[in-house]
């Protein structure tokens, strides 16, 4: 199952619903404004570091590119794909859910 | 594979219409079918030709408008929702007095059945919005 999340982690709780609700092995996309969380040194790095021990993490490079935040201040083991590697993703997995 | 979008934001809203957009357009690029777009709640607003974005932004109508009618996508705005939000087509103009209407191209104006029905059809349903 691939869940997705557009909303920042600093804003909504969308992202920690998701990872309340998501099973062990699921894959995780973050999108727009969710990109945030994928950067480390934040209050919820901790949270996405766990989180990614658990299922497994990517986030949309152009999303990231678009608020000027570099590979490099990614939190380790978190995937960056492209609209490509999205449809992808939502085309492996049986189902997909956005978490709005 | 089967793809149905479903749209619940305005353009120029947040991001959704974009990433729709995108995401569409790299589902079509790699074969896929998309079976149908559905504009729902504040999303009807993509469906508007008088949007006029100054000349250096993207024109998200038109965009939608342009993909639509190269790869022959359904692109339907919901009735109820359209009403609400002054989307009008020449028949719902008609029924309801109005002096004109402002659907864009490759647009047209239905019912939720359509959203059902794409959940149906397609083999995902994937939701872009607020």
């Amino acid at each position: 199952m691939l869940h997705t999340v557009n909303k920042s982690p600093f804003e909504k709780n969308s992202l920690e619903t998701c990872l309340r609700l998501a099973k062990p092995g699921n894959d995780i996309l973050l999108i727009e404004d969710a990109v945030y969380a994928a950067m480390d040194g934040t209050s919820v790095a901790d949270t996405v570091s766990t989180a990614v021990e658990n299922f497994k993490i990517y986030v949309l490079g152009p999303d990231l590119a678009s608020r000027g935040i570099g590979q490099n201040e990614l939190i380790k083991g978190i995937e960056v794909v492209d609209y490509d590697g999205f449809v992808r993703l939502a085309a492996e997995n049986n189902t997909v859910q956005s978490w709005l | 594979m089967k793809f149905a979008v479903m749209i619940n934001e305005g353009p120029y809203t947040h991001q959704s219409s974009d990433t729709a957009y995108q995401f569409t357009k790299a589902a079509l690029n790699q074969g896929h079918e998309i079976f149908r777009v559905f504009f729902y709640h504040d999303g009807v607003n993509n469906g508007t030709r008088f949007t006029a974005p100054p000349q250096d932004d993207r024109h998200l109508v038109n965009r939608w408008s342009e993909l639509g009618q190269e790869h022959n996508i359904d692109l339907v705005v919901c009735v109820a929702a359209a009403q609400r939000r002054g989307i009008i087509d020449e028949e719902e103009a008609k029924r309801h007095g109005k002096d004109g209407n402002n659907i864009a191209p490759g647009f047209r104006i239905s019912g939720l059945g359509q959203l059902i029905e794409a959940g149906i059809q397609a083999d995902k349903l994937i939701v872009f919005g607020d």
